[in-house]
């Protein structure tokens, strides 16, 4: 399967809020409330500006939160990759 | 309309015509010692009609009508028409207010601080408030609370408290007959019966509060208090606000803001004094 890239929504138009284990997302181009769990967030901070896919997103992760075994962790980043995208959080690039 | 009322409750002035002259008759004595403000124009149109105009005369049915028309808004018996008129002003402020967040949660007050009380119809929400209203707390509402997005004030609105069966009963005994409504028996939501708030909580109507407590109360059961995390009480206040939507980002922030600064448990109770008991405890706790 050949592995998607992702581009992050474009500055300013989420509001992030951390509300204990869950974290609400209000998109201001759908007007859109959407609420998420880990590790999500750390998927959409992970991204700046540019082309990423999910074994870029995999080895910043690492990097931050000391994540071993990252190659185990490219298959969920996969999904949730594209669970953002079907939300609009995150765009096919 | 041959017959009409103005009304305000909390922030929201409404007009209430009706063909018939009762149900405003009903509306003038229940709200005869709200301030009034005659040179504000109305908020809200509530109208109550005559379903075709020669059936005034042959069934009389009554039908809500106003700047939002509700397809389900069930027509009622004449004799409902105070409580078509409630269901009216509900409707109209459900839908049509974006000044602030609407909360579908009844509130008291102490001090200039809230405990706000989000539940279904059924929870006890409103019970619960009017009982507390009757001791040393100030009643904001048995059923909506509005929220100031840019200040996250809690705002009151002590319309008319809708008792409901049991309820009903309960508080006759407690109050002065002068301050209940006549008895709407066997209306689509039971038996109705309408309480006047107390003159202080009307006189204060317009004072805002500090939210300083969320509860999500549930009747029946053990005694039961259940810490309730930020996320949890975001997701059910979504559900509990007609205009969380409508209010796009400015929403968002005062709901984000409500429930990372104050704190929310779900309470069970068997019944209404094991209920009031947990809100003294849960305030005396909320105190410290």
């Amino acid at each position: 399967m050949g592995e998607k890239s992702y581009r992050a929504a474009p500055a300013d138009t989420l509001r992030i809020e951390a509300l204990g284990e869950l974290t609400a997302i209000f998109d201001r181009r759908s007007m859109q409330t959407h609420l998420v769990v880990a590790p999500m967030p750390e998927i959409l901070a992970a991204m700046d500006e540019g082309i990423h896919t999910a074994a870029t997103i995999a080895g910043r992760l690492a990097t931050d939160f000391e994540l071993e075994a990252e190659g185990e962790a490219v298959p969920v980043i996969i999904e949730r990759l594209a669970e953002l995208a079907a939300m609009g959080l995150v765009a096919e690039a | 309309m041959r017959h009409s009322t103005r009304i305000s409750v909390g922030p929201v002035r409404f007009r209430v015509g009706s063909d018939w002259r009762e149900p405003v008759a009903a509306l003038e004595r229940l709200y005869a010692s709200y301030p009034q403000d005659d040179a504000r124009p109305a908020d809200a149109t509530v109208r109550l009609f005559a379903a075709r105009p020669w059936r005034r005369w042959l069934r009389p049915s009554v039908h809500i009508g106003g700047d939002f028309v509700v397809p389900d808004a069930l027509p009622l018996p004449l004799a409902m028409g105070l409580l078509a008129a409630e269901m009216g002003m509900n409707l109209q402020v459900a839908l049509g207010w974006r000044r602030h967040m609407l909360l579908h949660a009844s509130a008291v007050a102490r001090d200039g601080r809230a405990v706000i009380m989000s539940g279904e119809s059924g929870s006890g929400k409103s019970t619960l408030a009017a009982l507390l209203g009757e001791g040393d707390w100030r009643l904001m509402g048995d059923e909506f609370t509005l929220i100031e997005p840019a200040s996250g004030d809690a705002l009151a609105f002590p319309r008319a408290v809708s008792l409901k069966n049991e309820a009903i009963a309960e508080m006759a005994g407690r109050v002065d007959a002068a301050r209940l409504g006549p008895l709407l028996a066997g209306t689509p939501k039971g038996d109705i019966r309408h309480l006047i708030p107390r003159p202080e909580a009307v006189a204060a109507m317009h004072e805002p509060a500090r939210p300083a407590l969320l509860l999500f109360p549930r009747f029946g059961g053990e005694v039961a208090i259940e810490p309730m995390g930020e996320g949890e009480a975001f997701v059910r206040l979504t559900e509990a606000s007609t205009n969380y939507i409508a209010l796009g980002e400015p929403g968002f922030a005062a709901l984000t803001r409500l429930v990372r600064e104050t704190p929310a448990f779900g309470i069970s109770y068997p019944d209404s004094a094991a209920g009031m008991a947990l809100v003294e405890q849960l305030w005396a706790e909320a105190a410290q």
